[in-house]
């Protein structure tokens, strides 16, 4: 008997019950991958301690104190981070793409990379943020190099906002501005690594290849707020993002105010983005990339596209920073690299799969 | 019932392509927007979805002002299927539930997917219900975005070229599922059409729109070897066949 005439036909309620069931499938899956990458980020380290033990670490009740210390103060920060930072950068890539109309942008599309780059190239160089000399990969004043990197973030995005606001508000100015921005702003960087001495460079490369290390329990508090107040407003979004897919003219016609949804979603996608940057430093990949993964298993409602795309970064990122820590430990590797080289593959294989299916 | 008054638009460069537009379609009826091409025929519809802003005029649904409305109180008077289908990569599905957006505070409702089941149920489009649009034909997607348009439960329906990228077939199941439903629901549809005969076919009344000015609005007479002249500068007949009238162009 044939294939076809063992099939079930399905009412269109059944049919569509079955594909949401199978999207929340996805969903929880991801959940659970983000959870297995947390634990096992959980218990790498050289504090080699029985994961029942770490847990135990989380709420400062395992019987060796050093082991609460350990979790509480460094790993647990650092996961966290990584899972914010990583849901922040997906989450606001998604919606680029959408508000943009534009498959590859992200936040270094639009150049807040290069802005946050120029940001802390200023602190370090200019006002001396750089490393004290003498001690380890520390900086002596994190603090002003992530409210420079912050500032040149949003410098960038306010600056392709005002341009956009004198001609017409079209998606393609806005990506071209960014470009245009970002050649302008790595240019500035360029110039000031010119007249910076080695201490400054060592310290600008170091802080531009990204740390999730870098962070305390008040910084993962502040990405927490701006991460999910922004994650909350783009799902709210959804059925606007799903307007504009069914193209520019069809989403005014649906009610949606499209110049509007535009720019305050390239603001707010801007802030995320900044926010991460400042603390976490460049990592460019995971907005471009993290929702095209999804895409492929989610389709391209933006109901599981948002959740999809956040669980999807977070995972990228702490999965990246697994590999960052573990390849040649006890040495790190750059984050903003390895999330590249863990990405680009996996993009690259399920684009290719894709289209030989099609 | 749609009135429009006096309605003039220009674009920014100053260019006016809209001068003094006035007509009005019934409920139930539906309503053929002609001209050659560059005469303001889309941009008469973009009008009157928010798309375009005109400059001066009035165009009033059921006794309201629609220019005046919220994005979204426009967009539960007025659905508009644009002239080609996206090619977009959601389900059919959810390409329907899309047209329950004006009607959505936190999402759709038991109430909003009752309608898209209904309204795919009704249109025989339930087999493709979770099919994604860039995967069916042209005449599927366009008939998934009427569907679209419908669950909207608009009083007005704008239909821009609705069968420009559909083969023969199509056009014919095209306009006749606007004409039923329209007549069913007791809704106005405005379409922009080019071909005069699928026109003269499936619509009650004609708009011959002329360098943006109204030059004729009526019944199927208006459709006539002087208009057609005067419109298109080609010399043609209109004949009956099996009461239908057709036009066949003269060279």
């Amino acid at each position: 008997m044939g294939k076809g005439a063992d099939a079930v036909r399905l009412s269109a309620p059944e049919a569509y019950s079955r594909h949401r069931a199978r999207n929340m499938g996805v969903l929880l899956a991801l959940c659970g991958v983000l959870l297995l990458a947390a634990l096992l980020s959980l218990r790498a380290g050289s504090y080699n301690t029985p994961v029942l033990e770490l847990i135990r670490g989380i709420a400062g009740r395992a019987e060796d104190n050093s082991v609460n210390i350990v979790v509480r103060n460094m790993r647990l920060p650092r996961i966290c981070t990584a899972i914010l930072g990583g849901a922040g950068l997906g989450v606001a890539g998604v919606v680029l793409q959408s508000v943009l109309r534009n498959p590859l942008a992200s936040s270094s599309t639009l150049g807040i990379s290069q802005g946050a780059g120029f940001g802390a190239a200023f602190a370090i160089i200019v006002l001396g943020a750089g490393l004290q000399a003498g001690g380890g990969v520390t900086f002596s004043n994190p603090a002003l190099i992530g409210l420079c990197a912050f500032a040149g973030s949003m410098a960038v995005s306010v600056l392709i906002l005002a341009l956009s606001r004198l001609g017409q508000i079209t998606p393609e100015a806005m990506v071209l501005s960014g470009v245009a921005l970002s050649s302008l702003f790595s240019g500035a960087t360029t110039l000031l690594q010119y007249f910076a001495d080695e201490v400054q460079l060592t310290s600008l490369v170091f802080w531009t290849f990204g740390d999730l290390g870098r962070t305390g329990w008040d910084e993962v508090g502040i990405m927490a707020a701006v991460v999910s107040a922004a994650g909350l407003y783009f799902f709210f979004n959804r059925w606007n993002y799903n307007a504009l897919e069914s193209g520019e003219q069809t989403a005014v016609s649906l009610g949606v105010n499209v110049s509007r949804l535009r720019i305050v979603n390239v603001l707010i996608c801007s802030v995320v983005a900044a926010v991460v940057v400042s603390y976490v430093g460049i990592i460019n990949f995971i907005g471009l990339v993290a929702p095209h993964i999804v895409r492929r298993f989610l389709g391209n409602n933006y109901c599981y596209l948002i959740p999809g795309s956040a669980l999807m970064g977070a995972v990228l990122l702490l999965l990246g920073d697994l590999v960052a820590r573990n390849v040649v430990a006890p040495v790190v590797l750059p984050i903003g690299a390895i999330t590249s080289f863990l990405g680009a593959p996996l993009f690259l294989y399920l684009l290719f799969k894709g289209r030989n299916r099609s | 019932m749609m009135t429009v008054e006096h309605l003039n638009f220009s674009y920014r460069c100053g260019r006016q392509i809209l001068h003094d537009v006035s007509f009005e379609a019934r409920s139930g009826e539906c309503l053929a927007i002609l001209g050659n091409n560059g005469a303001g025929k889309s941009t008469l519809l973009k009008c009157f979805s928010h798309i375009l802003k005109p400059q001066s005029g009035s165009v009033r649904v059921d006794g309201a002002e629609l220019l005046t409305m919220s994005h979204g109180e426009m967009a539960r008077n007025v659905a508009f299927v644009a002239q080609n289908p996206p090619a977009s990569h959601l389900t059919v599905y959810d390409m329907v539930l899309l047209g329950r957006k004006p009607y959505m505070k936190w999402g759709a409702t038991a109430e909003d997917y009752r309608l898209v089941d209904g309204m795919l149920s009704a249109l025989g489009l339930e087999d493709m219900a979770v099919r994604p649009m860039d995967r069916l034909s042209g005449g599927e997607q366009q008939k998934i975005m009427l569907a679209r348009a419908l669950v909207q439960q608009p009083r007005v329906l704008l239909l821009d070229e609705p069968t420009s990228s559909l083969d023969l077939h199509n056009q014919y199941e095209v306009l006749s599922l606007v004409q039923k439903l329209c007549r069913a629901q007791d809704i106005a549809a405005v379409m922009v059409i080019h071909d005069l005969n699928l026109a003269l076919r499936y619509c009650d009344r004609f708009l011959l729109l002329h360098g943006g000015r109204v030059h004729a609005f009526g019944d199927a007479s208006v459709v006539s070897t002087e208009n057609i002249r005067d419109v298109y500068r080609i010399s043609a007949r209109v004949c009956r066949v099996d009461g239908i009238p057709v036009v066949v162009p003269v060279c």
